[in-house]
């Protein structure tokens, strides 16, 4: 059976007409999950020749014992922001002859052979070697690598758990946060000190290896929890049925004051509210506008007037570059409607560059408070965010008539690259790293006010040239209109 | 109204629809009826200009639609839920579609307030999103939505599918309405023969993208097109 789920598995991967895409982005997980082998294996090896160097008259182990709370938490916040759990499509199993619960089985174990499982591997087993090495008790020394390994498949599956409980809510990543984040309150204040009865834990189980049914003990609690939980959740009527929500309506009369475009405007704001993916690009917002935050109050960026203007660019744009990358992707689902309805397409075309430039117009203002660090930062992002309504928005629309991936909207949103095509990575170059360029060569060349000067024209010329530039775009649509619609009428 | 002239449509070498001459004047009641495959769909996305015709051409009351897109105001069209967006009430759906075609909320009130019954209740002030309707009241949804703006032609892409007993009569109702009453050219496709015979003043089958018979409606019509179908 276990072969036929396999079978089924990879048919979905190599048959998926995204297949091209999704290749490349797991070449580039590959290189990435190299990367982070090598790191852990680095520290795997160097952990106890530093600590012994550091801390010469310390057991390097009991250090690493004392350390290993922190490690749970990060281990618990990171999973649950990038491991993806398991997925399968059961609906069509569940009228067949297959046991619900092998189904349960081999989707949890299946999340066992997850790579975030094994990345600690590579640092435990060289530390326990050169424990050995040291002539550590060897039965002990083994002991304590299975705890370890307990605990990673322990946090697997508490991650599993905290995920189908968070899952449908809004705002998913808030407990885990919380969680998270108050154990880590907890124990930074003394409170309760986790991380020595977590450290003493580890120690007692080295010392005592039978001790080691303690950690077992809490693996299968969480596994025998998660498989009721999953259990319940394969029948049509609960786990399996889509949600439907109440609608809560606002008239959105305001939008009139644009015009023609009212209609326009007014669907693209419910389409941002009322789709999960758009939603959380309402998020991405804050993150964009803080971003500054990470620059700023280092001195050593003080001295750095030509990385203002991408800080500039980057906060004032993010929603620019989130939802804008993803013209007229967004309308995917009923595109066609759009295309024998009664609508003009500069008028759609110009709904969207209103509210990209609306926003770019929002986000300068509220970025204003980083005049705090220096009116030269005030000034590059005003450049910025004028660079970006006359020339980032032309940009982003017409790199979006080469846009043929469709979004499914229900899908959930982060870190979801569905919809990204090689022509959207592309895009951020220009968008970001022109600027920055033309800005930093004017900066060396001439001066700061100067730099700032030449980006506010270029911004101008866009704004001046706006109808036109707007009519090639429009034209660059109408070009690739069949394209589109049947690209977008295709399912992965 | 429809005028269609050489029209043929081929995938890859394969031509999936071939259509010398079809002439459909205005107010006509016009069925479409064929097996799957045998081009159905394809006439009416050809029809709407969402497919790029091989050879010939579709004129709709004298507007080539392939080259202008002068026939949108006049002409509307429901073939499948990817007509609809998912993430609106069926009201907010309909003054959308309503601003579109140059409808206020009052005209479109007016025109969905005549189709409470066909609603039968589920679709109108239920506080739900088009994605969270069932497939029968999505469609109930989408076909009075291409009723508005009053349009010269409506295309259907199988109406019927889908919709439960009494609504497929209010349906064919409303249907036989508009073009008796209003002169308004409907097209419409479907499987079951007795219902676009019932609706239909003219049935076409078409047969691996051929048009093999062109029936004005008889008494014998359901007759024959089920001796058509039986062989």
């Amino acid at each position: 059976m276990i072969k036929r789920f396999l079978s089924l598995e990879w048919k979905a991967f190599f048959r998926s007409a995204s297949f091209g895409k999704s290749l490349g982005i797991k070449i580039f997980m590959g290189f990435l999950s190299l990367y982070f082998i090598a790191m852990f294996l680095g520290m795997g090896l160097l952990l106890f020749p530093g600590l012994k160097k550091v801390y010469p008259d310390q057991d390097p182990l009991l250090i690493v014992n004392s350390f290993l709370f922190y490690w749970i938490l990060a281990d618990l916040a990171l999973r649950f922001f990038f491991q993806k759990l398991p997925v399968m499509s059961v609906k069509p199993l569940l009228t067949l002859p297959v046991k619900r619960g092998y189904v349960v089985n081999y989707v949890l174990g299946k999340s066992a052979l997850s790579f975030f499982n094994f990345l600690p591997l590579f640092a435990i087993i060289p530390f326990g070697i050169t424990l050995l090495f040291k002539n550590y008790p060897v039965s002990n020394v083994l002991v304590w690598m299975l705890a370890l390994v307990l605990v990673v498949l322990i946090i697997n599956f508490l991650n599993f758990i905290i995920e189908s409980f968070s899952a449908e809510k809004e705002l998913s990543f808030l407990p885990v946060i919380l969680i998270v984040g108050g154990l880590y309150a907890l124990n930074h204040f003394n409170i309760i000190a986790f991380n020595e009865i977590m450290g003493s834990g580890f120690n007692t189980i080295y010392n005592y290896p039978f001790l080691i049914i303690v950690p077992l003990g809490i693996l299968v609690m969480c596994y025998v929890f998660n498989f009721k939980l999953l259990r319940q959740k394969l029948f049509l009527d609960s786990g399996l049925k889509a949600k439907i929500k109440e609608v809560n309506a606002s008239n959105l009369e305001w939008t009139k004051n644009f015009g023609d475009i009212a209609p326009f405007m007014q669907l693209d704001l419910k389409l941002i509210w009322r789709n999960k993916r758009t939603k959380s690009s309402v998020w991405m917002l804050a993150i964009g506008l803080l971003y500054g935050l990470f620059f700023y109050p280092q001195p050593t960026y003080q001295n750095m007037p030509w990385f203002f203007v991408f800080i500039g660019v980057f906060s004032t744009g993010i929603f620019l570059i989130n939802f804008g990358q993803f013209i007229p992707a967004w309308d995917s689902g009923y595109y066609k409607l759009l295309m024998s309805q009664n609508i003009k397409y500069e008028q759609y075309l110009k709904s969207k560059f209103t509210l990209m430039a609306v926003s770019v117009l929002i986000l300068f203002v509220l970025g204003i408070p980083y005049v705090f660090f220096g009116w030269k930062i005030l000034l590059a992002h005003f450049a910025a965010a004028i660079y970006n309504i006359g020339v980032n928005t032309h940009v982003i629309l017409l790199g979006g008539s080469f846009n043929r991936k469709k979004i499914d909207l229900s899908q959930k949103a982060a870190f979801n690259y569905q919809g990204t095509g090689a022509v959207q990575w592309l895009i951020g170059i220009p968008l970001l790293l022109l600027p920055m360029g033309l800005f930093a060569a004017f900066y060396f060349l001439i001066s700061f006010e100067i730099a700032c000067l030449v980006l506010i024209i270029f911004g101008v010329i866009g704004i001046v040239f706006h109808q036109k530039l707007m009519k090639i775009i429009t034209q660059k649509y109408l070009e690739s209109k069949y394209k589109m619609i049947d690209a977008f009428d295709q399912n992965n | 109204m429809i005028t269609t002239s050489n029209l043929s449509k081929k995938y890859s070498g394969n031509l999936v629809l071939d259509i010398e001459s079809l002439e459909i004047p205005k107010g006509q009641s016009f069925g479409l009826v064929g097996n799957n495959g045998a081009g159905k769909t394809t006439y009416f996305s050809l029809l709407l200009d969402l497919i790029q015709p091989t050879t010939g051409y579709i004129k709709n009351n004298d507007v080539q639609v392939n080259k202008s897109e002068d026939w949108k105001p006049f002409t509307s069209a429901f073939i499948d839920e990817s007509f609809l967006i998912g993430y609106l009430t069926p009201e907010e759906y309909f003054y959308f579609i309503g601003e579109l075609r140059g409808q206020n909320k009052a005209d479109v009130d007016a025109l969905v307030s005549q189709f409470e019954d066909f609603f039968h209740g589920e679709i109108i002030g239920q506080k739900k999103y088009l994605r969270d309707l069932s497939k029968g009241n999505q469609k109930k949804a989408g076909i009075v939505a291409a009723l508005i703006g009053n349009p010269e032609v409506i295309v259907l892409d199988e109406p019927f599918a889908n919709l439960d007993p009494t609504t497929q009569i209010r349906l064919k109702n409303i249907i036989k309405e508009l073009s008796e009453k209003q002169d308004v050219t409907v097209l419409i496709s479907s499987h079951d023969l007795m219902h676009v015979t019932d609706v239909c003043e003219r049935i076409v089958v078409l047969e691996k993208g051929e048009v093999v018979k062109d029936l004005a409606k008889s008494a014998a019509t359901l007759q024959e097109l089920e001796e058509h179908f039986a062989n």
